[in-house]
């Protein structure tokens, strides 16, 4: 099979547009109904579950790869408060890094995701860091 | 809805050392992955749809990694409340099996402070690991 092109380090400190996401009341309770989670506030739909923010979908310009040959290695979200029903969330996504590893299944590309979430003011709210393995 | 099988609550002071409780959830279902799929936005096949799953080697469909880790969301709200998870940071294990009754226990460093809660995990559901009690 051919191997796709592996991903330029080229692309580390690309950026995604601004994205302004508001959370929605009926997203959180969507959410919290799926994963049948019983925090109460999170069940009203009055705050969004600390994994809520996957639901914020964002692409960079320029990165492309196959998903059938990508992993989800890792996964950090850091919060200064919680997110709550209203909240309106100005969020971008850079590549933070690209780096390659030889692994037990041959050699492997990180590709390191760091995504900010502001509020209306200018103040961060929350970052999440994803880490995605291809092979 | 049916909800997830709750342990006693833990106390409300914890210490460094503190053994925690473990939250336990019900089998994973397919329903339950439709539903998380459509509720993330994570419409990858390999979730929903076994034909495209064993089309990739699986044997099956899988659960999401960040189905596991909302588990683990709600054990951290659970813990210390909504207000205070100012942390979350996993690391996936491949290949977790759909049906396994789930278990977690927070076996890692945690820290508890005036700012709030900080978990870290390797994530390891679907090992079938249970606690006693």
């Amino acid at each position: 099979m051919d191997q796709p092109p592996s991903l330029s380090s080229d692309l580390i400190g690309r950026e995604s547009e601004m994205v302004l996401f508001e959370v929605e009341r009926g997203a959180i309770r969507k959410f919290a109904e799926a994963v049948q989670d019983q925090t109460p506030a999170c069940v009203r739909g009055d705050i969004a579950p600390p994994t809520f923010p996957t639901t914020f979908r964002m692409t960079i310009p320029g990165l492309t790869f196959d998903l059938a040959r990508v992993l989800h290695g890792a996964q950090e979200y850091r919060y200064q408060r919680p997110l709550r029903a209203g909240d309106r969330l100005r969020c971008q996504m850079r590549v933070a890094n690209i780096y390659r590893r030889h692994g037990s299944l041959g050699e492997m590309t990180f590709l390191i995701l760091a995504m900010e979430g502001l509020d209306e003011s200018g103040s961060p709210v929350f970052t999440a860091t994803t880490t995605a393995i291809l092979r | 809805m049916i909800g997830p099988v709750l342990a006693t609550r833990p106390d409300s002071d914890l210490d460094s050392g503190s053994v925690l409780p473990d939250l336990r959830k019900l089998p994973i279902t397919k329903l339950q992955l439709v539903k998380y799929a459509g509720a993330s936005g994570d419409y990858n096949l390999i979730h929903t749809d076994d034909e495209t799953a064993r089309s990739v080697g699986l044997e099956g469909v899988i659960a999401h990694g960040m189905l596991s880790m909302a588990f683990l969301g709600e054990y951290l709200c659970w813990l210390a409340g909504p207000e205070s998870v100012r942390r979350l940071s996993v690391r996936f294990n491949p290949d977790l099996p759909r049906t396994r009754q789930r278990s977690h226990r927070e076996r890692r460093r945690k820290e508890t402070s005036a700012r709030g809660v900080d978990g870290e995990s390797a994530c390891r559901a679907g090992h079938g690991r249970r606690s006693g009690g």
